[in-house]
């Protein structure tokens, strides 16, 4: 039988390739190619860290072994794409091939934030994303690096942070904000995290802002220059300022195009018959009161392909996403958020709980609207279950029972500390509540774990 | 590298080398009283002829006198088979305790010198490399440059580590007599404990508890922090070092049968043969004891432990094959095949050394309980193969000689039988599961890397699946290098354990199995 329609995913991402397989579970008719330049397979861009510091090797990193999509009949194509003909269904590529789509998936990804700063086109100059990111990282920082600067503290900053301190090189963090991803976290989580970024020894500025990148007369770094005007010596400077969806080549085009690539909760743009999810995406209307109009996520870019398949599939289905979460690494402390926990509230209107270990590197946080219902939650250093703040945070738990049944969310390997009990009491005691605390498994007895 | 380590890995070395080198010393001289002493009477006349020409003359090398040793006796068989005269072939291997005592070396008479110079050094050595290890960093996880070694990623480190540890085995296994003086040096220790004369077994008893000791502080050391890890690791080294070492030398010095309480057929899979039953049931009250114990381990012990907490409970936490991959292996774990065509070879593999160890040992008993009239002497035959295939060649060459090859858990996974038997209970009547934590899996492939047993963990978590899988043998390392939470070891309701059709949570525009 000869394919009912030809559905082109451009991008392999996460984005991508989720449709792409929901597409296939969902049609055994279809025609699915998949394009992308930076990688023939898909693989995690989430993992790039641990390519470099030789925890994996970079096949390690793709989720599906080569054989996968020649069985699901997906095929890959490795080629950039460099113009798009809506007219004609046609994308032209570099190698100068042109292949046709019934229908067209843009899942392009982003691109790392360049703000015009003078120098920042040097040569150790560089921002990590993709996979060639990575391979020009690794040359950068082969020899002769003894320091450097990293502009910007966000999630890929400290990673890249991380990296270079497996090299031994000397790390100066420049950040904005006064602390640590500010922006997004509490004042109590992101001293938490700057102190851990300390104790590694990294040198952390925080209101510190990138004025110019110094070259050595040759076209490499060899200094930053702050606003204050004080000189950094480095060799290496990391670009991590944020990401912008990556859109260049569709600029000047029919599509209708903002900050991301506009589309309606479909996922469909402007034109018919294109579609475009994952981080290259920009929402006319946000999903929901709580969600930004671009979702810059590994999660959100799985929920977009798996949703678009959908659609295409013939059964519209608006994109609706449920109980926000996310979760990180800074260093050695993992971090998960459930629901929402913004960095900043009005104390009037939210009633906020927070619980630190003494040993300042495990911490939870939960934040209650004004009738006492449960908003979101932070931990930090230990580990909660993903279930139990969906249906919570879902279901409008008052924040007493949540801490009541606390216990049911602990997600932390046997004969972990029981912070669970620790933060009951806390909240009791705060409360002036009487709560029934979890009393410690039968191993955790055995081995008598204490805080 | 810090001051104290890089004393330690000189000692090592050192260490290394004084033991690679002691199996040269010394010189052989055999006489008619050694010949008579180490044969057994059907033997004696024949050896003490076949050998007479070696009578008192000094041999420098061990080399040229076992050559010699065996060439005799191996000419005498040989017109024997050619006569098909079956019956007068001498089966016994003799090489060894006529090496043992013919042999005059400076170890024999400062054995706890040389004992200290080469096992000790590389103890100490060993112990002083681990303890320093990640000091002054914050606790976490440790595997920054792994895949950069030369050691833990197939480099000419590991490569050479491998091939040391095959002689070690074939040697050990097959060329004992090459090692007399290394026996000679534990000699003391063996009296000791036991009362007995030291055999190679002993030897190998001592360096396995020992490296497994040392390589266990390295555990700690690097799983500081992670409290799972470190339990089970000093569990694994209490239960070497008393179960399987030190209790059964002691059985021996009270004139007790040998018996490792934990260890359990079929991985024990000598444990119906004949001498063992007949060692076991004259040996009175606690002979019978052990004889049931061993039963009730195999018919009570491992459902029911296994229903509770899945195999873990024996693989990564008693287990000694279990114990030495988890410390001295820890290194290697990440060079396990993850590929679906392995996890074929391995479930091919696995069930067809049960099955033939579930055939050979009922034929055993069969032949036992017949007198010996329903197979005769064939069982003896299967014994001496699966001993040498599956006991020695792929236990001990292939299971712990591959480490830097295949990973750590070669044996356990594609070979043990009791494995097989366990695992089959942990996929289809336990507890235990490693659940996924909702939508947080970021498929970044740590857990699947470092999965000593090969199972593909993030194809798993990545579609919220629980990990319910026959081989995991619950060591928690995915769950320790997982940088998002995603994994935990649980023993819960069997309801809902197997979700083959999983939905991730997080996403409320569809309903759908992943
Ligand atoms: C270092 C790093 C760490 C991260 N860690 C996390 C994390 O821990 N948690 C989290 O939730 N998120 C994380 N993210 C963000 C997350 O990886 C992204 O949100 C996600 O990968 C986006 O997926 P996507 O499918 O939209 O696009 P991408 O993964 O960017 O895929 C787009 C693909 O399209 C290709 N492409 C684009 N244009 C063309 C063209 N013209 N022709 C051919 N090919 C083209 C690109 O080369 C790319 O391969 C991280 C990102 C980085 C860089
Ligand atoms: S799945 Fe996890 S617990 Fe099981 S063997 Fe593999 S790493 Fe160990
Ligand atoms: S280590 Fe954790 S986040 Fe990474 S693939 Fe495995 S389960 Fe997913």
């Amino acid at each position: 039988m000869s394919p009912s329609k030809h559905i082109v995913i451009l991008g392999n991402g996460i984005a991508g390739i989720t449709c792409a397989r929901h597409l296939r579970k969902g049609d055994d008719n279809i025609q699915i190619t998949v394009i992308s330049g930076e990688s023939k397979y898909f693989f995690s861009r989430t993992a790039l860290m641990y390519v470099y510091m030789g925890h994996m090797k970079f096949e390690h990193t793709q989720p599906y072994e080569n054989w996968f999509w020649e069985k699901n009949r997906i095929d890959l194509v490795q080629d950039w794409v460099e113009k798009v003909d809506f007219k004609e269904k046609k994308l032209r590529c570099q190698s100068g091939k042109t292949i046709n789509y019934d229908q067209l998936v843009l899942a392009t990804g982003s691109k790392p934030n360049k703000f015009g700063w003078p120098g920042q086109g040097l040569k150790g100059v560089q921002g990590l994303y993709s996979k060639q990111d990575l391979e020009l990282m690794e040359k950068n920082t082969e020899s002769g690096v003894k320091k450097a600067v990293i502009v910007g503290g966000g999630l890929i900053g400290i990673e890249m942070a991380e990296m270079l301190a497996y090299k031994n090189i000397e790390v100066t963090f420049l950040v904005r904000e006064s602390g640590f991803w500010r922006n997004i976290l509490p004042e109590e989580e992101s001293e938490m995290v700057g102190r851990h970024i300390r104790e590694h020894h990294f040198d952390l500025r925080v209101n510190t802002e990138l004025e110019e990148i110094i070259s050595d007369g040759s076209g490499k770094v060899k200094a930053v220059k702050t606003k204050s005007g004080e000189e950094i010596p480095c060799q290496f400077v990391g670009l991590t300022a944020g990401v912008s969806p990556n859109l260049d080549f569709l600029k000047g085009t029919e599509l209708d195009l903002d900050r991301g690539i506009l589309v309606d909760h479909l996922f469909q743009t402007n034109l018919r018959d294109v579609f475009a999810i994952g981080d290259c995406a920009q929402f006319r209307e946000k999903p929901d009161k709580n969600r930004n109009i671009i979702e810059q996520v590994w999660y959100t870019g799985r929920m977009h392909g798996e949703t678009l398949a959908q659609t295409i599939l013939g059964k519209p289905t608006p994109y609706k996403p449920g109980v926000w979460f996310n979760s990180a690494k800074f260093l050695d402390i993992e971090y998960q958020t459930y629901g929402q926990v913004p960095a900043d509230w009005d104390e009037s209107q939210v009633s906020n709980f927070y619980w630190e270990h003494s040993s300042g590197k495990v911490c939870f946080r939960m934040l209650c609207d004004s009738d006492g219902r449960i908003l979101g939650v932070n931990n930090f250093g230990f580990r909660l279950r993903h279930e139990f703040f969906d249906k919570a945070i879902r279901e409008q738990w008052s924040g007493q029972k949540v801490i009541q049944n606390l216990d049911k969310a602990n997600f932390d390997p046997e004969f972990f500390a029981p912070y669970i009990s620790a933060i009951q009491r806390k909240y009791a005691e705060e409360n002036n509540i009487t709560l029934k605390i979890s009393k410690p498994s039968f191993f955790q007895r055995l081995i008598g774990a204490k805080l | 590298m810090k001051y104290i380590q890089l004393i330690g890995l000189t000692l090592f070395l050192t260490g290394l080398l004084a033991f690679t080198v002691i199996p040269f010393l010394g010189e052989y001289t055999i006489s008619e009283a050694i010949v008579l002493d180490n044969t057994k009477d059907i033997h004696q006349e024949k050896m003490k002829e076949l050998l007479e020409p070696m009578y008192d003359k000094e041999y420098s090398s061990s080399f040229s006198f076992i050559r010699e040793l065996n060439q005799r006796v191996d000419d005498y068989n040989s017109e024997l088979k050619a006569e098909s005269n079956w019956d007068q072939v001498i089966w016994d291997d003799y090489s060894f305790p006529l090496a043992k005592a013919s042999l005059s070396s400076p170890v024999q008479n400062h054995p706890w010198l040389f004992l200290f110079v080469s096992i000790g050094l590389t103890v100490l050595g060993g112990l002083f490399y681990n303890f320093p290890k990640f000091k002054g960093e914050p606790e976490g996880i440790k595997n920054n440059g792994i895949f950069h070694s030369k050691m833990k990623n197939r480099g000419w480190l590991g490569m050479l580590t491998g091939s040391y540890l095959i002689l070690f085995y074939v040697i050990l296994y097959w060329f004992p007599a090459y090692m007399v003086n290394l026996v000679w040096m534990v000699e003391p220790l063996s009296l000791i404990l036991s009362g007995n004369s030291a055999s190679q077994w002993f030897l190998y008893g001592l360096i396995y508890t020992l490296a497994i000791l040392v390589m266990g502080v390295r555990m700690f050391r690097k799983y500081r922090g992670n409290r799972y890890q470190q339990i089970r690791t000093a569990s694994v080294m209490f239960f070497q070092t008393a179960f399987a070492f030190l209790i059964p030398e002691i059985l021996v010095l009270l004139n007790k049968p040998y018996f490792d309480f934990k260890n359990i057929w079929p991985l024990d899979y000598s444990f119906f043969y004949d001498y063992r039953i007949e060692t076991l049931t004259s040996s009175g009250a606690i002979g019978m004891f052990m004889l049931i114990w061993g039963i009730l381990l195999i018919v009570v012990g491992v459902p029911l432990f296994t229903y509770f907490y899945g195999k873990r409970w024996y693989c990564s936490w008693v287990c000694g094959c279990g114990g030495l991959a988890e410390t001295v292996g820890d290194p290697y774990r990440q060079l396990s095949d993850k590929s679906l065509k392995s996890w074929k070879i391995e479930r091919y593999l696995i069930h067809g050394v049960l099955v033939l160890a579930v055939v050979m040992t009922a034929l055993t008993i069969a032949n036992y309980f017949s007198a010996f009239s329903f197979l005769g002497n064939v069982t003896n035959q299967l014994h001496s193969f699966y001993g040498f295939a599956i006991g020695s060649a792929f236990a001990g060459v292939v299971g712990t000689g591959f480490y830097p090859f295949m990973g750590n858990r070669v044996w356990c996974r594609f070979g043990c039988p009791l494995a097989a038997y366990l695992g089959m209970v942990q996929r289809f009547k336990s507890r235990f599961r490693i659940t996924t934590n909702g939508g947080q899996c970021i498929s970044c492939g740590n857990c699947s890397t470092y999965c000593e047993m090969g199972i593909d963990v993030r194809w798993y978590a990545q579609r919220g699946q629980n990990i319910v899988r026959s081989s995991c043998v619950g060591c928690g390392v995915c769950s320790a290098v997982c940088p998002r939470g995603v994994l935990k070891l649980e023993n819960g309701p069997e309801e809902g354990r197997i979700n083959e059709m999983p939905i991730l949570i997080g996403n409320d525009s569809v309903k759908l199995n992943a």
